[in-house]
């Protein structure tokens, strides 16, 4: 599982409950937020961040079923092997 | 305090997500591996993010607003000077010896590099650690929800007695902890702490937008303060002309060197993070990647105390502080920090000079309730909760590698089968879980076997890194003076408390209770700062001297666990942009001039 799809996910749910909230609830409630619709403004960005995130996951984890190929450190992961001295744990 | 639905489904959605990451990374675990390392298959950004939201606990999110409120922007020493350059030398010189030795914990390497006393003293004192911080994470986490009576409503409805308020809090952190740890291990517990960081992220940066929309911005906040609130270096030449009341050498060798080398450099509840890491470059990063969230985040926690302290005093009351507290309290606190309350009496305590006492702690709380509405309130609420959980897990999932690898499969049982360890690794996360409940409870009841628990573990950290910076780069020193050092160092550091006093301070666990006295320092802070310092120039010259006393180790050469004996990490094949150096190098620059802007 791609940690990026749980964060999209969940940031994009919450996102969009408090940017609904936000549309819905009573002007008056914000007098305390110095009258910014903090719920609506902050759930669209967690929405939005939410939503990149999760493309970035799921873009990743397609190109994982794929068979590995050289990825760019490939060649830098197989050198390290060689230079990891000890015994495997 | 008033919740309503919507910051109840919040925060529930957020425990859904918790234990779903648990219950999906479960098939995962298969050997003892995938659940004490996470199987070393994590990309670096993820154990770049984990390894400061590990350390992200409540003594940060509360404790930093705290000192903000008290101490001003230079509160921020703790990360540009007591923390970054510390990941930055752990991510660039330690980690190839971590990594590369394939050592499965931290004391592991101390076992490869010196021997099985030096192991086991780190290993037991470290395990003891970990229960006793997870405890009073548990206890503080329960303690905050009572004060803010975030419970009282629906326990009301239950028709509870608000006494089981703290019982419930407690159960309920543990069972959630537990589960998520039990299910997915260290992959489970690493996953949430990024999930943990980026909604402490999304939960204070609008308090801190809204907080400094208020007051003008940072523009607004040095002309409502004392300039001492504002400036972070001026006034470091002498203890007297600060608000930390240390001078800058006790502050760069104290905090910048021995303690952040010693806290970041050693303790396995973030190297942890690191070891998990899918190569050799990813280890190497993730201090480095940690580095850069880390240096910013002066600005989400400590901000929200230096603007609760240059609001107006409240007049009307004070949210978290219940009317039953007397009203005249909180006339005379400040901004939105309220007078500390005596629990007998109900009158806030006051010092020396006749000044109330001012209850720091209450910054963040009350900040979140000064400026959320429902709704986002919610999600500030889950953030602050979050906080103090992914402290507990931390603690929690070091606890269980170091108790299985370090003490059951060294000291009990060595030759069972893989399987054997996991279901010990489980078993650990339980009893682990359990005894923290355990140490909760016992802060709740016997608050100062807390103070000295954790002054204990004050002098057994100090020495540390002494210790690795020998054995990591200095081939002849031998078991022996390992030993020998850390216990001289631990030594050192509870004679010089014994011995000195903070200005103001009665003798007894805050210092000289050896009897005599040969220092007043001018703060509790520059106390710790030179007992720490003393404790490891005392390891440092110690294990030295009986290395060199001692045979050299007999047993075939540290190959990969010493400086000189290790090949170097060769980033040649790396475009000079993503060499691990020239991140190191980047972060220092950008830590230099964050100093400057607020020097």
């Amino acid at each position: 599982m791609d940690v990026r799809l749980a964060i999209g996910a969940l940031f994009s749910i919450l996102g969009a409950f408090l940017a609904s909230f936000g549309i819905a609830s009573d002007k008056a409630l914000y007098e305390r937020s110095l009258g910014v619709n903090i719920n609506l403004e902050w759930g669209l960005v967690m929405l939005g961040f939410g939503l990149i995130m999760a493309i970035l996951g799921r873009d990743r984890s397609r190109a994982d079923v794929e068979p590995r190929t050289a990825a760019k450190d490939g060649s830098a992961g197989e050198r390290e092997k060689t230079l990891r001295p000890g015994k495997q744990a | 305090m008033n919740l309503t639905l919507v910051d109840w489904i919040v925060m529930l959605v957020y425990f859904a997500f918790v234990l779903g990451i648990g219950f999906l990374l479960k098939r995962g675990v298969n050997t003892s591996t995938d659940f004490f390392l996470a199987g070393r298959a994590i990309p670096a950004w993820v154990c770049g993010l984990a390894f400061i939201s590990a350390n992200l606990g409540a003594q940060e999110v509360i404790g930093m607003a705290a000192s903000g409120a008290k101490y001003g922007i230079a509160t921020s020493h703790f990360y540009w000077i007591g923390a970054i350059p510390a990941m930055v030398f752990v991510g660039l010189f330690m980690m190839p010896f971590y990594y590369g030795s394939r050592a499965r914990s931290v004391p592991e390497y101390l076992r490869l590099r010196f021997d099985e006393k030096t192991r086991g003293l780190n290993a037991i004192s470290f395990a003891t650690m970990t229960v006793f911080s997870s405890g009073i994470s548990m206890y503080a986490m329960a303690r905050l929800i009572q004060t803010l009576h975030i419970f009282d409503a629906p326990f009301q409805r239950m028709s509870l007695s608000p006494e089981w308020i703290f019982h419930v809090s407690v159960i309920f952190s543990a069972a959630i902890v537990l589960a998520y740890i039990l299910l997915g291990g260290l992959s489970s517990a690493i996953y949430n702490e990024v999930l943990q960081f980026f909604l402490i992220v999304a939960g204070f940066v609008p308090l801190v937008w809204l907080g400094l929309k208020n007051v003008g911005g940072w523009y607004g906040i040095t002309h409502r303060l004392p300039s001492g609130y504002t400036h972070s270096w001026s006034g470091m030449g002498s203890a007297s002309t600060n608000r930390l009341g240390v001078e800058w050498f006790g502050l760069v060798m104290g905090l910048g060197f021995v303690l952040s080398f010693g806290y970041w450099c050693t303790d396995f509840l973030v190297v942890q993070r690191a070891m998990a890491a899918d190569s050799m470059t990813a280890a190497r990063r993730t201090p480095l990647i940690a580095a850069i969230p880390k240096m910013f985040f002066p600005f989400i926690v400590i901000l929200p105390g230096l603007i609760a302290i240059s609001l107006p005093t409240q007049t009307t009351a004070t949210p978290g502080v219940s009317i039953s507290d007397s009203r005249q309290a909180e006339a005379i606190g400040k901004g939105l920090i309220p007078p500390k309350i005596d629990e007998r009496t109900g009158l806030p305590i006051l010092d020396n000079n006749g000044n109330p006492v001012l209850d720091y702690d209450l910054a963040v709380p009350n900040m979140l309730l000064h400026y959320f509405p429902t709704g986002i309130l919610g999600l500030g609420l889950t953030a602050l909760l979050a906080s103090f959980m992914s402290g507990m897990a931390g603690n929690v999932t070091a606890f269980n590698t170091v108790w299985t690898y370090d003490i059951y499969q060294s000291y009990i049982k060595s030759n069972a089968d893989d399987v054997h360890y996991l279901v010990m690794g489980r078993l650990a996360t339980v009893f682990g879980i359990a005894l923290s409940v355990a140490a909760a409870y016992a802060a709740a009841h016997f608050n100062n076997i807390m103070d000295m628990l954790q002054l204990v573990f004050a002098f057994v950290n100090a020495p540390l890194f002494a210790t690795f910076l020998l054995g990591m780069f200095w081939k002849r020193a031998t078991g022996h003076g390992a030993f020998v050092g850390l216990l001289a160092g631990t030594a050192s550091a509870a004679v010089h408390h014994g011995l000195t006093i903070p200005a103001g301070a009665t003798p007894g666990i805050k210092g000289a209770w050896l009897g005599t006295l040969l220092n007043v320092y001018p703060s509790e802070m520059a106390q710790n700062f030179w007992t720490a310092i003393w404790a490891w120039s005392m390891c440092f010259v110690v294990t030295i001297v009986i290395s060199l006393l001692t045979r050299p180790r007999e047993e075939k050469e540290p190959v990969g666990l010493v400086y000189s004996l290790t090949e170097r990490q060769n980033d040649e094949h790396f475009p000079w942009y993503k060499r691990p150096i020239a991140f190191g190098v980047v972060v220092l620059v950008l830590t230099v001039t964050l100093n400057l802007l607020f020097w």
